[in-house]
């Protein structure tokens, strides 16, 4: 066996190491000591904990769903049509951008004194001063529930594009229309089932971050209780460090929540599953469904859209803002002061970014390709996949703090961008994984084993058929790694001591000022990089396959 | 600017002594101790945690470095943090890890709850402050609370930056006269509905507010000074629930949901949602002046009687890196020109830990020269500063607090 064989062979126990020993560690490292105290009694003192459960479990569950919903009726109502390419294209960098900012920009958006009430102020409301209403940080999470459902249905889109050539959606969608079947209806019976189970560890990654976010639900939840996580993470941050037993307590109810969850989720599953044959059996052909649901689905496509690009706006517009008071529709004056004033710390700060994105990205591709590779010489499911969902659904600080005292025992107090970058790669593996594994599982192998009966090398079938057909989804997964890493802020902040300055912590030091001019700056130069990331992604299958375009069409079905 | 962290925790173990306190001065040594310091420092970087949310205060902590470079060969960083207990949590992290030298953070802005929880946990280097050749200039008998943080002494284990204090903000555009007494702020918010409100505790400043009705309703105010005593505790604090359950169904959103700190509740004022704001920086609505985030008709006044002020502080960790850095740094923050840019509005706004009358005429001559700005009110107008009280009253009324309308009924 060649050496380069040999490291294919032994990748999946690297990957399997690699991701269980530091979480292991880190989550023993923050949750054994911790529990040391009355940490479970103190939990269930706290009045709050029903409350905060319930808004975990709701906003979790319910922004999956409807996320999830949009994303199907996207494909199913629209894929083909111009609104579908206008919307991908609209909706694709988007996912750059990262949660906090979005979260803020919606906050802008929907507030009483928000953009939308100040363009209707006076002249159509009668308002001079904003009314007293509560919209943002609701009870019920209302406003959390719809920034998580806009901020992952464009998440959803992309890994369901990914994964589409592979349920051969485009010949399956031609003979239900053959047999006269509505487009709706046609989806939802041929294409469906195997494009869900290509989205299902997509869904499962959106339910835990839905359930454990911090970000989002600190700027958008209630806080009369907050959500679980942002309690959780207050009493990680208690300088007087007596809440860390109740911390470590609430994370593991935390672990159990997210698993609880998508126990509920399996079960729904099982009991939807013969809704389908069902309905086929019953020979609807759904054609009158179509208008309405084509309707529907622009109207929620272009809320989503409206909603994270009228943020994003609002935010740049605010990042040259002057004096900008309620009820003026517009600022008062211009000016370049905010980004005058950033500009210096901008370039070495994007240039940290841009270096870990890209080391963490490519680690993560390489050890996503080989282990994918091994398993498709070894031609049996890998038993260590479960594992690699770990990072994405423990929530970050119950391992974090524990895996920061470890890198400090082993690697001494000098945080730095190597270190980090090792960190980011824990939270990028999964999504590279996500994005790529549906993709490279689909290859039909029989092309590989045509080429094999030729006498052709595994090897050389990888490098010469294998990944030049797979290109677009290889670099689409690099994006969203770029995009994954450039949005991390625990990670690049515990582990790189604070010396380690990304875009992010910037960012988010500067969010917890309230300052909107400058968390506009920050948050259209973190959409940057990730967007440049998503257009080479794009730009790069056009420019190798220029006149190939059959490798094209293959590569973007749809 | 932020004041990191209430103060919730018990430290009434530390037994203290200003005794100490004088025992550690024999100044004739200081000087030659002082050039080696400065020998030690030159050419080190010291990481300063400091946090990071306020580009104002982020370009002063950058006008430090660019002055230690140029006066000690000393390089700063400003490493920004979120919230002063992740430096902390560093540091906490770094000791458990058996790390007892050469630690990743070497100065922290901190008071309070951070302070008193590093210093009880003898992660803190020192005492250090006193023996700073800056330090005669400090007002300690004329600022109190540049020795005193939240009522526990700092015995030279942090030393002072900057003096703050609580003052209202409203637009006298909109409000020609706002209340001056507690009763009359009572009586504003009935008349007007929905237009007042304050950060959600434990965030300090909310905590703050609630120490202010607290110094407004209590019988005996100051019985704060000292720890709470079981016996007394329900019936010193229950004027201060009656009177938070008659206005919080007037408040900005029937207190349903509060701002979550200064900043927040600042923006909701810029913002128009709330007419009274408050703030624990007297020149802070100045400075939102001078950049453009508020219209120059808002000014700022406070209540008969005074308003609560502290002080912020800067400590050094017990192992960090560049000690020496460090001390050339905090004693740096405490030269006359520093201070005097420090109280400029057009760059901070904030209140001076100097003593004027210790200074030069030149020196005092800086001070003299400030314009204050339009919103700030001048010393004598700034009126009297009410100590921050015992922190186990702010342990116990930030924990009923949390049980009587921290879940929404």
């Amino acid at each position: 066996m060649s050496p380069a064989a040999r490291l294919v062979t032994l990748s999946p126990w690297a990957l399997g190491l690699g991701l269980t020993l530091p979480i292991a560690a880190g989550l023993a490292g923050t949750i054994a000591p911790a529990l040391r105290g009355q940490g479970f009694a103190a939990l269930a003192d706290w009045p709050g904990l029903p409350g905060a459960v319930a808004l975990s479990l709701g906003t979790g569950l319910v922004s999956t769903l409807v996320a999830l919903a949009v994303t199907l009726l996207l494909i199913g109502c629209l894929q083909g049509t111009a609104g579908f390419a206008l919307l991908r294209r609209v909706l694709s960098p988007l996912l750059a951008l990262p949660h906090a900012a979005a979260a803020l920009g919606l906050a802008f958006l929907i507030a009483p004194s928000g953009w939308i009430a100040r363009a209707l102020s006076p002249w159509a409301t009668g308002w001079s001063q904003p009314p007293d209403l509560l919209i943002l940080n609701d009870p019920l999470g209302l406003a959390l529930t719809a920034g998580l459902i806009a901020k992952e249905v464009p998440f959803l889109l992309l890994m369901a594009l990914a994964a589409l050539p592979q349920a051969d959606a485009p010949r399956r969608a031609r003979i239900a229309a053959s047999l006269g079947y509505g487009r709706a209806m046609g989806f939802a019976l041929t294409t469906l089932p195997a494009l869900y189970r290509a989205l299902r560890l997509p869904v499962f990654a959106v339910l835990a971050y839905g359930m454990t976010n911090v970000d989002m639900a600190a700027i958008l939840g209630p806080s009369l209780p907050p959500t679980l996580a942002v309690q959780i993470t207050d009493w990680m941050t208690d300088p007087g460090l007596a809440h860390l037993p109740t911390a470590a307590a609430a994370a593991l109810l935390q672990l159990a929540l997210v698993a609880a969850a998508i126990a509920l989720w399996c079960l729904a599953e099982r009991g939807l599953a013969p809704a389908l044959p069902a309905l086929a059996l019953r020979g609807m052909r759904g054609r009158t469904l179509d208008p309405a649901l084509a309707a529907l689905t622009k109207a929620l496509g272009g809320a989503i859209a409206f909603g994270l690009f009228a943020g994003l706006a609002g935010l740049a517009l605010w990042s040259f803002a002057g004096l900008w008071q309620f009820p003026d529709a517009l600022p008062d004056s211009l000016t370049l002061k905010t980004w005058a004033k950033a500009a210096p710390d901008l370039a070495a700060t994007s240039l940290t970014t841009l270096a870990i994105a890209c080391a963490a990205s490519l680690a993560a591709l390489a050890l996503t390709l080989a282990v994918l590779e091994a398993e498709a010489r070894r031609a049996r499911p890998l038993r260590i996949e479960p594992l690699i969902y770990l990072p994405l659904i423990l929530p970050q600080i119950a391992f974090l703090p524990g895996l920061q005292v470890l890198a400090l025992t082993l690697l001494g107090a000098k945080g730095n961008a190597a270190i980090v970058a090792v960190a980011h790669l824990l939270f990028v593996l999964p999504y590279v994984w996500l994005s790529l594994a549906p993709a490279y599982r689909g290859w039909d192998s029989r092309i590989g084993l045509a080429a094999a009966s030729l006498g052709t090398s595994p090897a050389r079938i990888f490098w010469t058929l294998r990944l030049p057909m797979l290109l677009a989804p290889v670099l689409t997964a690099l994006a969203v790694g770029v995009a994954v890493s450039v949005g991390q802020y625990l990670p690049s902040l515990m582990l790189g001591g604070g010396r380690v300055e990304t875009l992010t912590t910037e960012a988010l030091a500067l969010a917890s000022g309230g300052n909107r001019r400058l968390i506009g700056a920050t948050a259209l130069l973190q959409m940057v990089l990730p967007a440049m990331a998503f257009a080479l992604a794009l730009a790069l299958p056009r420019l190798v396959y220029a006149n190939r375009r059959a490798m094209l069409a293959r590569q973007e079905a749809g | 600017m932020t004041i990191p962290s209430m103060n919730r925790r018990a430290f009434g173990k530390t037994a203290l002594s200003s005794i100490a306190l004088m025992a550690i001065s024999p100044r004739l040594a200081l000087a030659a101790d002082w050039d080696a310091v400065l020998a030690e420092a030159r050419g080190q970087t010291v990481y300063w945690h400091a946090w990071g949310g306020d580009t104002k205060i982020n370009d002063f902590i950058a006008f430090i470095g660019a002055q230690a470079q140029e006066r000690h060969g000393v390089t700063l960083e400003h490493v920004k943090l979120a919230s002063t207990a992740d430096a902390v949590a560093r540091v906490l992290a770094e000791r458990d890890a058996g790390q007892t030298s050469g630690g990743a953070v070497d100065l922290i802005w901190i008071n309070g709850e951070n302070f008193a929880a590093m210093k009880e946990q003898g992660l803190l280097f020192g005492p250090f402050a006193e023996a700073l050749p800056n330090w005669p200039l400090v007002d300690t008998a004329g600022k109190p609370a540049t020795v005193t943080d939240f009522t526990l002494p700092t015995e030279g284990y942090e030393s002072p930056w900057a003096m703050a204090q609580f003052v209202f903000e409203y637009d006298s555009a909109l409000l020609a006269a706002p209340p001056r007494t507690l009763a009359a702020l009572k009586d504003w918010i009935k008349a007007n509905p929905g237009r007042f409100t304050y950060p959600q505790p434990p965030d300090y400043l909310g905590v703050t507010f609630l120490k202010q009705v607290l110094y407004g309703v209590m019988a005996d105010p100051s019985a704060l000074q000292a720890p709470a005593d079981d016996a007394g505790y329900e019936a010193a604090v229950a004027p201060l629930w009656a009177f938070l359950d008659e206005i919080h169904p007037l408040l900005w959103r029937e207190a349903k949901a509060f701002p979550e700190n200064e900043p927040a509740l600042g923006q909701l004022f810029a913002d128009g949602e709330i007419s009274i704001s408050f703030a624990f920086n007297p020149g802070r609505a100045s400075a939102e002046i001078a950049a453009g985030n508020l219209p120059d008709t808002v000014r700022s006044f406070v209540l008969e009687g005074g308003t609560i002020g502290n002080a912020s502080f800067v400590a050094i960790p017990f192992n960090a890196a560049h000690q020496a850095g460090a001390q050339v740094i905090a004693n740096l923050i405490l030269d006359p020109a520093i201070q005097a840019a420090a109280q400029d509005p057009a760059t901070l706004g904030f209140q001076t830990v100097l003593n004027l009358a210790a200074l030069t005429p030149e020196d005092r001559a800086r001070f003299d020269a400030l314009e204050l700005g339009v919103a700030t009110l001048s010393p004598a107008d700034l009126g009297p500063v009410l100590l921050e009280p015992h922190a186990s009253w702010i342990v116990r009324i930030g924990a009923d607090w949390a049980k009587r309308y921290g879940v929404a009924p």
